[in-house]
């Protein structure tokens, strides 16, 4: 077993045991800082297969900003789950059941032999150190007007969260 | 000029962000000026282009304007989507009417709007609605023109739903956002089909490849076809998705004349018209056009009959004349039917201008309480009869060429192909007649007889006027381009449009055809019978509400058949039905459907049983009077069936939820299975 | 050795849980964080692929998600402030304004 596999089994298991917390613990506290185990896990997992960029932004955007919001709207909310309530929708034994059968297909789907490609062509790129520049090209050259309206789309969700949110204040 | 082509859509953007986004900090004078100058620059610019194209490159060959390169998509197959404009003879035709009549429908909201609330959300609006509809019938690939069809879609919501502090409006904007979505799905999986079968999505790529080889896509060409009339079917307001279009009246007048009658409706033609080579590899997809055309056009037209709102009228009629486009489409005469598109353009733009007139003199839309109009408003009374006279299919007038010569292209078909044809001949008589009758029936209530509403009705004002005087020109002279074969013949005047988008269906071996030749004295019949038609249903309409001022036979007439005037005035109940079932669970609440949180299986129980109460009742109605039993048995068998779905709409998202994971899963279970 | 398929059943076992979360958990919160889950899940394919294919765009497209999700993040959290403020609840099923 090598160092990679040794990682990749490690961070796994982190992010799946992050996972589990979220949908099994009471509070959505404890779901949020559940989440962050996952978010970390899979950030690096993303370092695992050589996107170093995306690693950095999956804690910078996800950990530090989303989470953020996430433990803001928790405090604003205020709202404790009482112990006696069902924690859990009546439907969830078929719940779970569809969710592994939902799981299980996709996997199925995504392994098909028409999606099958040649194995490791990364990772040459990967031994080369780092492809954050390779990225810059992709994102700034091919996808710049994209990139330019996800810009405009954070500027509408922002501007829409804070109408939502301050919807019904009486002033 | 042909390479500023991208300017085109573009002043229509440009105006409406100046104006959006000041908002209402923009003076309205400020407003009318960006917001129609915008749409005259488009104008002059696409006529401009036009001309050019056809000096330089004449109308066989098509101008492509590419921009960038908007997606490049690095799949199995490279399938690079450009954002490039197309200038060929269909949206050359499109282009010019639409900038035109939006122009003029611009011109006219100055004055309508005048004294309303929200005048420059107004014009915003109406600017990003030309913009988008620009985009799709200049897009030069399937993928832009769904850009601009899903634009022309969220304008129409926005515009519908533009009194959105009123419920009707709100709810009409939801409606006709919801059930276009329906359409827009189908829509979107034949775009998937032609992306995975042709490998492009660019018009000239995909249609050349069918063209080199028809026989190696006759299968899949009939699947896209039909899924294309899906939103052909949602956009245009065709059966069974037309529900839509009477309740988007709820919008302001110039909305109704601009994307609910001129220019919007008429893109799943376009759309058919673009993509005739799929539609022709597959006979059934032509019948499933030809059939749900002719149905609609009738049926709509029925439902006309009895209306009192004005705008209802014009708003049915609308689909009545939209499925008229689709039945010759169906036949495989395109030309016809971007005829009849183009001519029709002018007159029911005239008709909505000229019904906002009389709402804006009279204060209401319900024709009870017009009457007598023809004396106090001049100019709107003979803009309003002469686009009558064109919407009835009196000769010289617009609509009378294009609604001949779809007549006619049917009446061929039916000689040359198939026989079955000739009953949709009839079913498009009948509507003609029909849509004479209704039309005058409007037009004698409104403008003849003794004025019954409040208040004293004046002329609207100059801004108002001169447009529906140019539409009411237009609505005279337009049908000229397009004469007929035999008319043509005698008087030496070419048929201008036919001969405009011939390069639109090139013959292939393999495919239907697309021009039918009639006999000269065959011809002569069919004109003389739809002239006949068309009067007759104008004389009807003059004995029932003209010679008789007090309408006593009308009167008559409904109280002999209370019920038949009941349900053809309540349009048969479909909205009933269909609130009931689909919308009725997002709209209506019921306390009944709290039963469905306790558990499936009481529903099922419930719904077992009240479907063997419901068999039995049926069977007892159908004891009774057979036309009131069936009446009465639709009506019921609708609030059953919406009982029975209601409980599917628990509100509980986890529900939601869990059948979208279910579909997703089985969807792709399937798949696999399949494989 | 780890391949693409190591990633790909760690992304669907991630993307189960998260739907199981979204089906069966009732605080609103929570099924956000849930769906957040979810589109981890669907990062990690992309970049599986993505390193697979030795093509940047997987990476691209997982930028564009994330700023999918923190946009969804803002509005969702709005939406459920302002729920909480005008229903004193975030409890999927008390909220059913789309009860037919």
């Amino acid at each position: 077993m090598t160092v990679h596999a040794l990682f990749f089994y490690l961070f796994a298991a982190l992010a799946l045991l992050g996972a589990v917390g979220v949908v099994a613990l009471r509070q959505p506290i404890q779901g949020a800082v559940s989440l962050l185990l996952t978010l970390l896990s899979v950030a690096a997992l993303f370092l695992l297969r050589g996107a170093e960029f995306l690693a950095a932004a999956q804690i910078v955007i996800y950990a530090g900003g989303i989470l953020a919001i996430f433990l803001f709207a928790i405090m604003f909310v205020a709202y404790r789950e009482e112990e006696k309530r069902r924690r859990w929708h009546p439907q969830w034994p078929a719940a779970v059941v569809l969710g592994l059968g939902l799981a299980a297909t996709l996997l199925a789907f995504l392994l098909r032999p028409a999606l099958g490609v040649p194995a490791g062509l990364g990772a040459a790129q990967a031994a080369a150190g780092g492809n954050t520049e390779a990225l810059a090209e992709v994102l700034f050259r091919t996808y710049l007007v994209p990139f330019e309206v996800i810009s405009l789309f954070l500027i509408v969700a922002m501007v829409g969260g804070i109408l939502m949110a301050s919807w019904g204040v009486k002033r | 000029m042909k390479e500023y082509i991208y300017l085109v859509p573009l002043f229509p953007l440009l105006g409406f962000l100046l104006i959006g986004f000041t908002w209402s900090r923009m003076p309205r004078k400020w407003v009318s000026i960006i917001g129609c100058t915008s749409v005259g620059l488009s104008t002059v610019l696409g006529f401009g282009a036009i001309i050019d194209w056809l000096l330089t490159m004449g109308s066989h060959h098509p101008f492509v304007k590419t921009l960038y390169v908007w997606l490049p998509l690095k799949t199995a197959v490279p399938l690079d989507i450009p954002f490039a404009f197309q200038l060929d003879a269909l949206s050359a035709l499109m282009v010019a009417f639409v900038t035109f009549v939006g122009f003029w429908i611009h011109i006219y909201s100055m004055g309508y709007m005048a004294h309303e609330e929200g005048y420059n959300r107004f014009f915003a609006y109406l600017n990003l609605f030309m913009f988008a509809m620009l985009t799709l019938v200049l897009a030069d690939n399937f993928l832009l023109m769904f850009v601009g069809w899903e634009g022309v879609g969220l304008c129409s919501y926005l515009l519908i739903g533009f009194y959105y502090q009123e419920k009707w409006p709100a709810d009409s904007g939801k409606k006709a956002f919801i059930v276009n979505r329906i359409g827009d799905f189908g829509f979107l999986v034949g775009i998937f089909f032609i992306a995975t079968h042709f490998g492009t999505l660019r018009y000239e790529e995909v249609f050349a490849k069918l063209q080199a080889d028809p026989g190696a896509y006759l299968g899949v060409a009939g699947i896209i076809a039909l899924c294309l009339f899906v939103g052909a079917t949602g956009k245009s307001a065709q059966l069974p998705l037309y529900v839509w279009l009477p309740d988007a009246m709820a919008g302001p007048t110039p909305v109704s004349a601009l994307i609910h009658a001129a220019t919007m409706v008429t893109a799943g033609v376009y759309m058919v018209a673009r993509c005739n080579l799929f539609f022709r590899a597959s006979p059934t997809a032509m019948a499933v056009v030809a059939v749900v055309g002719a149905l609609t056009a009738l049926f709509a037209a029925s439902m006309g009959l009895a209306q009192t709102d004005i705008k209802k009228v014009l708003a049915y009629s609308t689909i009545s004349q939209l499925g008229y486009m689709f039945l010759a489409a169906g036949v495989g005469a395109y030309a016809v039917a971007m005829f009849h598109v183009f001519t029709h353009a002018f007159f029911k733009a005239c008709l909505f201008l000229g019904s906002g007139s009389l709402i804006h003199a009279c204060h209401t839309n319900d024709i009870f309480e017009m009457g007598g109009l023809k004396k106090v408003m001049k100019t709107t009374h003979w803009t309003f009869l002469f686009s009558t006279l064109a919407i009835a299919g009196i000769p010289i007038w617009a609509g009378f060429f294009s609604k001949d010569a779809i007549l006619a292209s049917v009446f061929a078909f039916a000689q040359h192909h198939h026989g079955w044809a000739y009953l949709l001949y009839g079913l498009a008589a009948v509507t003609a007649f029909m849509t004479a009758f209704y039309m005058f029936r409007l037009y004698f209530i409104v403008f003849h007889g003794e004025y019954r509403g409040h208040g004293h009705p004046h002329e609207s004002p100059r801004s108002m006027t001169l447009p529906l005087q140019v539409l009411g020109i237009g609505s005279l002279l337009v049908g000229l381009v397009g004469v007929p074969a035999v008319i043509s013949h005698l008087f030496h005047v070419p048929n201008v449009i036919e001969k405009f988008l011939h390069p639109l269906t090139p013959e292939v071996e393999g495919l239907a055809e697309t021009t039918f030749h009639l006999s000269d004295s065959m011809e002569w019949i069919l004109i003389f019978g739809s002239i006949l038609i068309a009067c007759g249903g104008i004389a009807l309409a003059w004995w029932l509400y003209k010679a008789d001022p007090e309408w006593k036979r009308i009167k008559a007439f409904t109280a002999a058949f209370p019920r038949l005037h009941k349900t053809v005035f309540n349009k048969y109940y479909v909205d009933e039905f269909y609130d009931a079932t689909a919308v009725g669970g997002t709209i209506k609440l019921s306390k009944a459907s709290a039963a469905f949180d306790q558990g499936v299986i009481d529903g099922t129980v419930n719904g077992m049983r009240h479907a063997t109460v419901g068999t039995s009742l049926l069977s007892g109605f159908f004891d009774l009077r057979v036309v009131d039993g069936a009446v009465n048995g639709l009506a019921w068998l609708n609030k059953f069936c919406g009982d029975l779905f209601r409980r599917v709409q628990t509100g509980v998202v986890q529900n939601y939820v869990f059948v979208f994971a279910l579909g997703v899963f089985l969807s792709l279970g399937l798949y696999l299975l399949l494989k | 050795m780890i391949t693409a398929t190591h990633y790909l059943v760690l992304s669907a076992c991630l993307f189960g849980i998260g739907a199981v979360g979204v089906m069966v958990r009732k605080n609103l919160i929570t099924l956000l964080l849930s769906i957040e889950l979810m589109l981890n899940a669907v990062n990690l394919n992309l970049i599986a692929f993505s390193h697979q294919w030795g093509d940047m765009l997987g990476q691209v497209f997982a930028i564009f998600v994330m700023a999918v999700a923190a946009g969804e993040a803002a509005i969702g959290l709005g939406i459920i402030t302002a729920i909480y403020r005008n229903r004193g609840t975030v409890e999927a099923d008390q909220v059913r304004g789309m009860e037919g």
